[in-house]
């Protein structure tokens, strides 16, 4: 659980598996390749490799068009400017006529730290879960974010993958196989459950090591398949444990949350607590410094699985 | 569905002369000029009608690019009716999407489409959406409607081919209202970049844009240096001569190591004398008087 890697190294390196498997795989950046690690499958593959510099609208248009033609075209930028700075390009172009175009960016959520608000993508995911057909894999560590590559890849449509700056606990050894919309068990438990995706999966997992010890037994879900979002899963999690905890680094708004409250309110009404940055811009800093004034902590969710506890009593 | 008929002289591609050659135009006895005026003439009159059958539209910027598409379709694309997504067609994507009219007139001039389907535009279930749509409609090679985005679709189509080693070419219609758009530069720059010679951009000058003339909404001048400027090879046309036009796209085949755009000088509404320069008419529907003194001009 220690060991920390980049899920950014691990897209880089599966890309340049998947080229040499695939030659219609091609890869697009906008002037960052290097921090998206996007360089790897570039120096590769420079023949499949377009670096459209720093113009994301033109770079997905671009993509739809080698999808179109056949191609399987993985875009990447930061999540700040993918879909936010080409919000209308992916929709008409991407998801519209559903191409087979796989947006993958790094720096998503407010663990991109000093920064600063410019480069905090806390919406993003509301942003792209709007878009019909989309779906949208938010990886909780490095070996989960190859295995959302690789799925995207071999899965036809138009895929966003969410990745992080730093680099996180492995959550998952290397056998682990990504199954494309349904819900990871990583933890059983029957008092509440915590569902979480990205960096925020080890979060939850420390949450509920520390409630063990007070007694309260969580079950830990990782909602890495954010849409289409694991409703059984969800549904069988408010029937059996009565009280839910939502953890994911991005708006309270239009991400996890609203989508877990969604199939809760429709089909199993119980207390749903939200982890996640309420309604307003953050600030420059370490991400440890962030995450404690936003209250994205392991002790956060802590206290939101006590109160969604006792809100089921009432 | 029931069909209303479109008051149109044309019922099937046949009557143009070149009949079911057109699926593969290096074979067919080549339509002369004067079968190409016959054809543009029948798309003006399909453009008018489906516009006010369908009570919607855009007829103005339908109306100037119908030289354009006819020299395309007609006479440089390289495709085949029997086969809409034959991998090595050329492209022809129409990146101002409200001239959906235009290209579905076309199409059904070729025999993509039964000509009385024109009649359907923008109706329920339709598969001629009012802005052009690709999953919904064959030969529609891109969906478009929200402006810019056409020629950096182009440049990754076109990409395929050098990734493939095919020789296919792309050819990208845009307004010039809509260079607007900073994207449209985004892409100019990049199809120089990466030294793109199979795409050729056709700007459709007509001059006018929704909310009045270019120079007075938002000037596009020096438009031909612009161009040049960004690495282009230009070529600029009257945009209703037929041989002009493919004068110019026989010159762009042999234009290497950059890409080619025709800027085309065109008359918005074109054909119809009161729609013509007149921006009412970007996306007015003729009344029913208008539409029958139309179609008496377009006879």
């Amino acid at each position: 659980m220690t060991q920390k890697t980049s899920m950014r190294e691990a897209y880089g390196e599966t890309l340049v598996e998947l080229g040499k498997e695939n030659p219609d795989i091609v890869v697009l950046d906008a002037d960052l390749a290097r921090s998206t690690m996007t360089h790897f499958f570039a120096r590769q593959f420079p023949d499949r490799f377009f670096d459209c510099g720093i113009a994301e609208q033109n770079m997905m248009g671009i993509a739809a068009g080698l999808a179109a033609s056949g191609k399987v075209p993985f875009a990447s930028t930061f999540a700040v400017f993918a879909p936010g700075r080409c919000f209308d390009q992916v929709r008409m172009c991407i998801a519209q006529p559903g191409l087979n175009v796989k947006l993958v960016t790094t720096h998503g959520g407010i663990s991109v730290g000093e920064d600063g608000i410019s480069h905090q993508s806390i919406e993003d995911l509301a942003l792209i879960a709007s878009l019909p057909g989309f779906t949208v894999i938010v990886p909780a560590d490095a070996v989960e974010a190859a295995q959302a590559v690789k799925t995207a890849a071999a899965t036809y449509g138009p895929f966003y993958i969410r990745l992080c700056r730093p680099k996180t606990p492995l959550v998952y050894d290397r056998d682990y196989r990504l199954d494309l919309g349904k819900a990871v068990l990583m933890k059983p438990g029957k008092d509440a459950t915590i569902i979480a995706i990205g960096l925020m999966v080890s979060a939850a997992l420390e949450a509920a090591e520390d409630l063990a010890r007070e007694g309260i037994d969580c079950r830990v879900l990782n909602m890495s398949t954010l849409k289409p979002v694991d409703s059984a899963a969800i549904i069988a999690a408010a029937a059996e444990t009565g009280a839910i905890v939502t953890a994911e680094e991005h708006l309270e708004h239009g991400g996890l949350g609203s989508a877990v409250a969604q199939v809760t309110a429709k089909h199993q009404p119980v207390p749903v607590e939200h982890i996640a940055i309420k309604d307003t811009y953050a600030k420059s800093g370490k991400q440890a410094e962030l995450f404690q004034r936003y209250g994205l902590t392991a002790g956060d969710i802590e206290q939101a699985v006590r109160t969604a506890i006792k809100r089921k009593r009432v | 569905m029931s069909l209303p008929k479109l008051n149109s002289s044309s019922s099937a591609p046949a009557d143009v002369g070149a009949g079911q050659a057109f699926s593969s135009p290096a074979k067919a006895r080549t339509p002369s000029i004067e079968d190409m005026r016959a054809i543009a003439k029948r798309l003006r009159r399909h453009i008018i009608t489906m516009i006010s059958q369908a009570g919607s539209g855009h007829p103005g910027g339908s109306l100037s690019a119908v030289e354009i598409v006819t020299a395309l379709f007609f006479k440089v694309l390289r495709h085949r009716l029997a086969d809409p997504c034959w991998p090595e067609r050329d492209r022809f994507i129409l990146s101002k999407g409200h001239a959906a009219p235009l290209l579905y007139a076309v199409l059904a001039e070729c025999g993509y489409l039964p000509v009385e389907e024109l009649a359907t535009l923008r109706q329920m279930d339709s598969r001629l959406q009012g802005h052009t749509d690709r999953a919904c409609t064959p030969g529609v090679e891109m969906s478009a409607g929200a402006l810019g985005q056409g020629l950096s679709f182009a440049i990754g189509t076109a990409l395929t081919a050098r990734l493939n080693s095919q020789d296919y070419r792309v050819y990208a219609l845009l307004g010039d209202g809509e260079c607007d758009e900073g994207q449209v530069w985004e892409a100019a720059m990049a199809a120089a970049h990466f030294k793109i010679d199979n795409l050729v951009a056709i700007v459709d000058n007509n001059g006018i844009q929704l909310d009045g003339w270019n120079r007075d909404i938002m000037n596009l001048e020096p438009f031909n240096k612009k161009w040049e400027a960004f690495g282009w090879y230009v070529i600029e046309v009257d945009g209703h001569d037929l041989s002009q036009l493919l004068d110019a796209f026989e010159r762009a085949r042999s234009v290497k190591g950059k890409p080619t755009v025709i800027i085309a000088h065109t008359v918005k509404g074109k054909g119809v004398s009161f729609m013509e320069n007149n921006p009412d008419f970007h996306g007015k529907v003729p009344t029913p008087a208008e539409v029958k003194t139309a179609l008496e001009e377009l006879a």
